[in-house]
């Protein structure tokens, strides 16, 4: 159903046997036969289950607690509430010189105060015997309130909104030239709002702990996107040290951010353990992730545009406003990709937030991108039609070549090329502009385009590399698995920078005891983790160049590193020079193996890490503008009866830097797109305006797309490396998600005539 | 999910009996339903009896050319069976979709007539509704309403009855037989739920002692074409927002027969009898199916959520009659 096209690496370029082959990936026997272990799967001899008591109201004091009931519950063991809960230590302060700190998924002390602060909070935890016992007993407690005033309407709350600061990672606001000078003087422009709803990540796997205690020392089973920061949380919470506590989170059943923080299921159920003694297990429901999980905050912008008759853009404006709990959260980078797209001399961009007494909000694939390429290539496709230009022209004739804020260098910039890619994969030369032009019997056609545009990020990774005599290799780092397939990707990087078979790699993953990984986000895994992986191989290559050298016998006598191939199991001088293998390497010199290791993971390691991360981090960004990005074609099918929208052939066109494997590259890419479908066609988490309650916590009334909803997805890569990232890889996890609600409602304008600015767009904005 | 005692019952009469004996017991049958609101604790039956060994699993040929379908029938074997797809295309047609194959394969008939609506405050413990917790109020009237009916709501409830199937059921004048201990009933589908009045929480006429047996089906009208047409927000996988079901026969360019029944615009599935009234005998035109859908929709009332379901309904009818007539004169 799905092409997937790999371009030919240019000639001249060497790669790699295993870089870039749609090698399948090492986890897919044991996840398509159950034998993969998720978190709450692990036995534990006397194994109990918890279950979450939930807030019913949004702000306010708890009155009183009635466990009785629930108490009396067979195989009930333990009820914990503020009344009776151990004392924890707080979440702390974030901190930049503990950068684990951003890991709490909210300020509150669960159960150790009697304050609540969202419609959700958990303010009991009740361990049994049994799952349904627990659950039978969770909805036993009674909980009494006096209730505060609450706010808890975004549309209503919207004016107490202020304006972000700029941070060093994200510049709340761009003021370049006079940007609504030059709006009002141009001779063509629009002004438009667009609004965008609440989302929920909705992973197959919902949040899961296994928790155990042995004295001081804790082991955690969990799904999570940050082992260590993990760790370093719950050690903190719990007053013990952190070398005594464990997260093994070998496989996540999808996050998409949502497993990024650590949330109140994961404390709660270590304090569960800590209470009663046994092992515990705390499988929330849907519902219960829902309460206790941030989604995507919901979004209103505004995006004014000005530009002269010829389609030179003269101005821009793209303001936001997304909300925070007030117990927690982050802005979003709404207007992140308006300061690199468009060639524009004056831009005006501010985002503000207003801090509501819900949920915190948290990451969701490419948080900021996702809503704000909606508004932005929404309003260019607006612009379009008003000067009476094509989209895609209209795009390409304010390409920029360096930075429009600040004239700072793209590292790699090759939109021109995944547009013309695109276009002709798609046929988009075939579209007549006319909107309602292309009819189909009753259904109106449309075809629409957006730009795709996501920054590239890495962080720092601790990795050992271990290679024994029989020439196998062993890679070490705790990052992480949510399905991208990062073992997979690793270990064809790691048999390319060896000249080992792809066979001979295992990489050890997903536990906080290995070498300290990055967390996964921000798409900068597979990077971050490449960047160490390299630079441990090429330690490893020295140390065994070294051994041979020791020894009168070898071939490699007197060669320096740069001389030297890695292939064929072994080193060697250039294609076709003298060399040997590793084994008879390792064997000459009585050596069962050569490990090398990349950053340390004492307390003062990770410091100096953190700090070389930083200085490394800030030097990039004063020099480059780095990014992933690409073009978006969908054509749409609207019932001209009933307004039900279809999407019907969809063709992303990618910049994406050297594609590492080319089948989960395309996996990722094309899951990107899935997502946004459902953002544009049918997601909303209903909020009720009046309490703060989440209404429709559950798959059946949260509507991500099902099958019949996705079209063939056809997805193409220029691969052209990045000369500035490792590889010249660019992380592939969240831009296909950017600007596919855009191309839809572009699509759909091209359909039937109809601007619908506020997603999702059901039919009845269509009537 | 409290406890509860769970019976199973071989026969019918075993089952009739074990349910006059325990006031407030429950049936199950696929539980796709009644296991959520469990779950929920919305439902809180001290004993659950299990019919799903009852022989109420065949679907017969009656003599008058009309078929009689099992209460236990599981609605894809329903949906599959021949006697279905030959004859009532329609059935079969707004079965398949409903729900999911998975929930098809559990779901029975008797069960699919009884599931209960899906109002988001209905499901959710901490909110008002009067159908769950009669007098409380009904927080759907200024929330989320979207979902809601337009049609015989009231004041106190604003709920649909989910069910696609029962709406190609109101149009295809199924009847309803049910066992008590007090004997046999017939009741004509369309009777069988209640508007909510004042009284949300009572959903149908049946009495808590009373089994579904059995669905019963006339001939289909011959010469006719029919056809169930489902709008909703995703492909597949959500409840109707509104569908159609229409049965018409055109003669000499006039509507001779005509059965239409409309869904997730109100508390029963929904037979269209003032369209009907203005169709019969009316010139097979856009016009008269305008005419035909304004004259039932006239009676409509809507909240700011679900004020486009009435211009949602009156376009799929006329679309649905609008392809009939070309389905018919294709024929
Ligand atoms: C996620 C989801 C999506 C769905 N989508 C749709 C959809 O799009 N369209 C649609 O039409 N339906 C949909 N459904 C509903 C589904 O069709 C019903 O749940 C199903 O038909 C109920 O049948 P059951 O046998 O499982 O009923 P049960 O859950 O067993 O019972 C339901 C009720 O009927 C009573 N009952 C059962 N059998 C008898 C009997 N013989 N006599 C007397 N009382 C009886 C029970 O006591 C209970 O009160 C969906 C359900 C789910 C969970």
């Amino acid at each position: 159903m799905t092409d997937v096209q790999t371009r030919e690496l240019p000639a001249g370029r060497t790669t790699g046997r295993n870089v870039g082959r749609p090698i399948d990936r090492v986890d897919g026997t044991a996840k398509t036969t159950g034998a993969a272990r998720y978190a709450a799967e692990y036995p534990y001899p006397g194994l109990t289950h918890a279950a979450l008591v939930h807030a019913t109201i949004s702000r306010g004091r708890i009155t009183s607690v009635d466990t009785a009931e629930a108490a009396a519950v067979p195989g009930v063991l333990a009820v914990i509430t503020h009344l009776n809960a151990p004392a924890m230590k707080p979440p702390p302060p974030v901190s930049p010189l503990n950068l684990s700190t951003l890991v709490s998924g909210t300020t509150v002390n669960y159960l150790n105060t009697d304050e609540v602060h969202w419609d959700g909070q958990p303010v009991g935890v009740v361990v049994a015997e049994t799952r349904e016992a627990a659950l039978r007993a969770a909805a036993l407690v009674r909980v009494g309130y006096r209730e505060l005033p609450a706010t808890v309407d975004f549309a209503a709350g919207q004016g107490d909104a202020r304006p972000e600061k700029s941070s060093p990672i994200q510049p709340g606001a761009v003021a370049k030239g006079d940007a609504a000078a030059a709006i009002a003087a141009a001779a063509v422009s629009v002004d438009v709002r667009y609004t965008t709803p609440p989302h929920h990540h909705n992973a197959i796997e919902p949040h899961a702990t296994t928790a155990v205690w042995d004295g001081d020392r804790l082991t955690v089973h969990e799904g999570s996107q940050s082992i260590a920061w993990m760790r370093s949380h719950l050690a903190l919470r719990f007053g013990v040290p952190a070398a005594g506590v464990r997260v093994i989170s070998p496989y996540v059943g999808g996050a998409f951010g949502g497993k990024g923080m650590v949330w109140a299921g994961t404390v709660l159920t270590v304090l569960a353990a800590r209470v009663t003694g046994r092992p515990v297990r705390l499988a929330l429901t849907r519902e219960g992730v829902y309460r206790t999980v941030g989604g995507r905050t919901p979004s209103a912008q505004r995006v004014a545009l000005g530009a002269s008759a010829d389609g030179a853009l003269t101005g821009l404006i793209h303001t936001s406003v997304t909300r925070t709990g007030r117990v927690g959260g982050m802005p979003e980078q709404v207007t992140s990709a308006s300061r690199h797209l468009y060639d524009v001399p004056n831009i005006t961009l501010q985002q503000a937030t207003v801090p509501l007494d819900l949920l915190s909000n948290t990451a969701m694939r490419a948080p900021g991108e996702s809503i704000g390429t909606f508004a932005l290539e929404a309003a260019i496709d607006e612009l379009a039609c008003e000067l009476d230009m094509d989209p895609i022209l209209l795009r390409m004739r304010n390409e920029p070549a360096r930075d429009p804020v600040d004239g700072k260098r793209f590292a790699h910039r090759m939109l021109r090329e995944a547009y013309a890619l695109g276009a002709e994969r798609f046929g988009w030369p075939e579209r007549t502009p006319r909107p309602g032009s292309m009819r189909d019997g009753k259904w109106l056609v449309g075809m629409g385009v957006a730009t795709a545009y996501h920054p590239s990020w890495q962080f720092s990774a601790n990795v050992t590399v271990r290679l024994a005599a029989d020439g196998t290799v062993v890679v070490r780092c705790g990052f992480h698995e949510m399905g991208m397939g990062g073992a997979t990707a690793q270990a064809q990087i790691a048999a390319d920078a060896l000249g080992v078979p792809f066979e001979a790699v295992r990489v050890e993953y997903g536990d906080s005891d290995l070498p300290t990984g990055p967390a996964a986000g921000g798409s900068a895994q597979t990077a971050s983790v490449a960047a160490g992986l390299l630079a441990a191989c090429e330690k490893l290559k020295r140390s065994v160049l070294a051994l041979a050298r020791r020894s009168g016998d070898s071939p490699l006598r007197g060669r320096r590193p740069h001389d030297l191939q890695a292939r064929d199991g072994g080193l060697w001088a250039g294609a076709s020079g003298p060399g040997e293998t590793y084994a008879a390497i390792l064997g000459r010199a009585g050596r069962a193996s050569v490990e090398a290791r990349v950053g340390s993971d004492t307390r003062a390691g990770e410091i100096l890490g953190q700090a070389k991360f930083i200085a490394k981090f800030l030097r990039d960004r004063r020099r480059w503008v780095k990014a992933a990005c690409g073009a978006q074609f969908c054509e749409v099918r609207v019932d001209s009866d009933t307004g039900e929208v279809r999407v019907s052939r969809w063709v992303g066109s990618f910049d994406v830097g050297t594609v590492i494997n080319a089948k989960t590259t395309a996996g990722q890419l094309r899951g990107g797109i899935v997502m946004g479908i459902g953002m544009a066609l049918s997601e909303e988490t209903l909020l009720d305006p009046r309490t703060g309650r989440i209404m429709n916590p559950n798959l059946a009334e949260y509507h991500v797309p099902v099958h019949a909803d996705i079209p063939p997805i056809d997805v193409h890569y220029l691969n052209e490396p990045d000369p500035t990232m490792p590889l010249g890889l660019i992380g592939v996890g969240e831009v296909s998600i950017t600007g596919v609600a855009a191309a839809i409602s572009n699509a759909v304008y091209h359909a039937t005539g109809k601007r619908v600015r506020d997603l999702p767009i059901t039919l009845d904005k269509l009537l | 999910m409290r406890p509860f005692t769970y019976l199973r019952a071989p026969d019918v009469a075993t089952a009739v009996r074990a349910i006059s004996a325990e006031p407030g017991a429950k049936f199950i049958g696929g539980g796709t339903n009644l296991v959520d609101l469990l779950r929920e604790d919305i439902e809180q039956p001290g004993t659950v009896i299990d019919i799903t060994g009852l022989p109420l699993t065949g679907v017969e040929e009656l003599p008058d050319g009309g078929i009689r379908i099992g209460a236990l029938v599981r609605n894809s074997h329903l949906a599959a069976h021949r006697l279905v797809t030959t004859r009532y295309p329609m059935l079969s047609q707004a079965i398949l979709s409903g729900a999911s194959p998975q929930l098809r394969n559990m779901a029975t008939t008797g069960g699919n007539l009884l599931q209960r609506t899906r109002c988001l405050y209905f499901y959710d413990g901490a909110a008002a509704c009067n159908k769950r917790e009669p007098g409380s109020g009904c927080d759907a009237i200024g929330g989320f309403n979207r979902q809601h009916g337009v049609l015989g709501v009231s004041d106190d409830c604003l709920a649909t009855h989910p069910s696609d199937m029962c709406v190609a059921l109101a149009a295809l004048d199924a009847t309803v037989e049910t066992r008590s201990e007090h004997g046999v009933r017939r009741i004509p589908l369309v009777d069988l739920h209640r508007l909510p009045g004042t009284t949300p929480h009572r959903e149908t006429v049946l009495a808590a002692d009373e089994l579904i047996t059995a669905i019963e089906l006339p001939p289909p009208p011959s010469g006719a074409v029919s056809r169930y047409r489902k709008v909703r927000d995703r492909a597949s996988y959500a409840f109707a927002l509104v569908s159609v079901a229409a049965v018409l026969k055109v003669r000499d360019g006039s509507v001779s027969t005509v059965r239409l029944a409309l869904g997730g615009v109100a508390p029963k599935p929904w037979r269209a009898y003032a369209a009907e009234r203005a169709l019969l005998a009316a010139p097979a035109t856009e016009e008269s199916f305008t005419r035909a859908a304004e004259a039932e929709l006239t009676a409509a009332t809507a909240r700011p959520g679900n004020a486009f379901k009435i211009e949602l309904a009156r376009r799929t009818i006329v679309a649905t009659l609008r392809d009939l007539l070309a389905e018919g004169s294709a024929a």
